[in-house]
């Protein structure tokens, strides 16, 4: 997403790896660089944290209760569909 | 591990209660998703409804090499689509800033101290009272970037899996993910109670 010529990462360019860090697709070099970077800026840190928790409150997301008569409707359909075949 | 797997024989031999099971789960993340792709939500339930009529009809031709879930999604985003798409071909831009630039000072270290969103390790936010928030604010990202956080982060499917639901490249999908977690990031501080 963003490449790296010079040996330090500065806190603007490390937020933008962040997701290739999560999803490890950083170079090893890049990697090492964005982790360097990270040990050294608790900033940066903390705003990993933020994204982490961001992706763990997203997944924590329940589908709401169908209604009884959607459920009812559906089972209908189901029947019809079954019985079309 | 596959938490539908045990409905698939099920769905197979006709079970209702397995049909309405995968229903509950899923039916509420299928609207989300179609809504992002169509133009009302009537249309979008349509999609729906046709997305669940082509399971019912299609478990025998299913050969279960994907999860039922990133097949479902790719059902009903190929539904959704043809159904009267409202997207553009939009690819990410690059004039997009995961922090306003405004937050870094000009030797791009952060102006501002980061906050910890919880200041202590052991305690965890308590997701049921940030889901209204964390629902509100996907409904305000871009199309694209809602399609990627749904599929990855709501419903945890791979990377391959969002890519082919959504028939996008690895690197789109990874930019538009970013974009998402980092919007939505940018939506929960503003909304967190700093006392």
């Amino acid at each position: 997403m963003l490449s790296l010529r010079r040996k330090d990462i500065v806190c603007q360019q490390a937020v933008e790896l962040v997701t290739d860090y999560l999803e490890g697709t950083l170079s090893r070099r890049d990697r090492r660089r964005f982790e360097a970077h990270l040990r050294a800026c608790p900033n940066c840190t903390a705003y990993l944290e933020q994204i982490r928790m961001t992706i763990q409150l997203t997944g924590a997301i329940e589908p709401e209760e169908l209604t009884s008569q959607a459920r009812a409707d559906l089972i209908d359909l189901y029947r019809r569909w079954r019985s079309e075949e | 591990m596959d938490p539908d797997a045990d409905l698939l024989d099920r769905l197979r031999r006709g079970d209702e209660d397995a049909f309405v099971t995968l229903v509950g789960r899923y039916q509420q993340p299928m609207l989300r998703l179609a809504r992002s792709m169509v133009p009302s939500q009537a249309v979008a339930e349509e999609a729906v409804q046709d997305t669940w009529m082509g399971v019912v009809r299609g478990l025998d031709r299913f050969e279960g090499r994907s999860s039922i879930k990133t097949w479902l999604f790719q059902i009903l985003v190929h539904r959704a689509r043809s159904a009267g798409s409202r997207e553009q071909s939009q690819s990410p831009r690059d004039g997009d800033y995961s922090v306003d630039p405004s937050s870094f000072g000009a030797d791009g270290q952060w102006a501002e101290p980061v906050q910890q969103w919880v200041e202590d390790s052991e305690s965890r936010l308590d997701a049921a009272t940030w889901f209204p928030v964390i629902a509100a604010a996907l409904d305000e990202l871009p199309a694209r970037q809602r399609q990627v956080v749904i599929l990855r982060d709501l419903e945890g499917l791979t990377n391959d899996e969002a890519c082919a639901a959504l028939d996008v490249s690895a690197g789109n999908q990874r930019i538009l993910l970013h974009r998402g977690r980092a919007k939505l990031r940018q939506i929960l501080d503003a909304k967190m109670d700093r006392n």
